[in-house]
């Protein structure tokens, strides 16, 4: 069953991840990377990481994606024109990745003692993570929130109409 | 059904973490849009936080798990800034094609 069903989202994945790499259209691109996101929470649940799974669904599959997709609509990005660079690039680019691919492949399946995983054998309760979380690792947990209040404030301003015209010179005689 | 009730290796999940990450290097080459090349990006995010999970899995570890929440956090303000950062230049280029974006003065 667990075979199964590894195997169908682990399909889900690699698939969502070639058609991300395929589609010329970023609203596609966009669509199969939350097929990839919602594959990879099926398969945390199978490595037993159940809090993970519904924080990759919520976070991820809903909040990142949900901004992506609002930004490709809001700037009209529209189908990607081909500009294939040089035809070395293309020779050497290919087989650089492939070469990626290998050489991670080569050095996971030659690990020693990595064993096989089981869901009864070992599920991450929640609470057994926010024992951790919460008394551990407080004050990382804390800084975090630090973290999200700047990278809110650097988004809005960022974003902020008027960066470049009628504001502008409001902010240059600062 | 001995098929059924096989456990899976964690080799397996580290190889699909593999392939996800070549995968998303690969976008981040051949993508000419500026949008896909930053999903490119969060496709690789998201292969290593897999192989965060299968190892936290095989040695029972509680903190490669905590790790890969902060992860997630981290990139969740990344993507928000990004984005911000992808719509400023839009307003100033009023293009999202790599090849033209190559001034960093907006």
């Amino acid at each position: 069953m667990h075979l199964i069903l590894f195997f169908l989202f682990a399909g889900c994945c690699l698939a969502g991840a070639v058609n991300l790499l395929l589609q010329s259209h970023p609203i596609n691109s966009a669509l199969s990377l939350i097929v990839v996101m919602t594959s990879l929470a099926v398969l945390y649940l199978l490595l037993g990481a159940e809090f993970l799974a519904i924080a990759q669904i919520i976070v991820y599959a809903g909040a990142v994606m949900v901004l992506f997709t609002f930004v490709v609509m809001l700037l009209n990005a529209g189908r990607e024109e081909r500009t294939l660079g040089s035809r070395s690039a293309l020779a050497i680019g290919f087989p650089a990745a492939v070469a990626i691919l290998a050489v991670i492949a080569t050095v996971i399946l030659r690990a020693q003692g990595l064993s096989s995983a089981g869901v009864q054998q070992g599920i991450t309760t929640t609470s057994d993570l926010s024992r951790v979380l919460f008394h551990e690792l407080l004050l990382p947990f804390e800084v975090t929130s630090v973290l999200i209040l700047i990278a809110i404030l650097g988004a809005v301003a960022l974003a902020r109409q008027g960066n470049g015209d009628g504001n502008g010179e409001r902010t240059a005689g600062k | 059904m001995n098929f059924l009730t096989h456990p899976i290796p964690i080799s397996w999940y580290l190889l699909l973490s593999a392939a996800l990450f070549s995968l998303g290097v690969v976008g981040f080459l051949i993508k000419r849009n500026l949008i896909t090349v930053f999903m490119s990006i969060e496709l690789m995010l998201n292969a290593v936080n897999l192989s965060f999970v299968a190892f936290a899995h095989e040695w029972h570890a509680v903190k490669g798990q905590i790790f890969v929440f902060f992860v997630m956090m981290v990139a969740a303000a990344e993507a928000a800034v990004g984005l911000a950062i992808i719509i400023a230049v839009f307003r100033a280029r009023s293009t999202l094609a790599v090849d033209r974006i190559d001034l960093m003065k907006l």
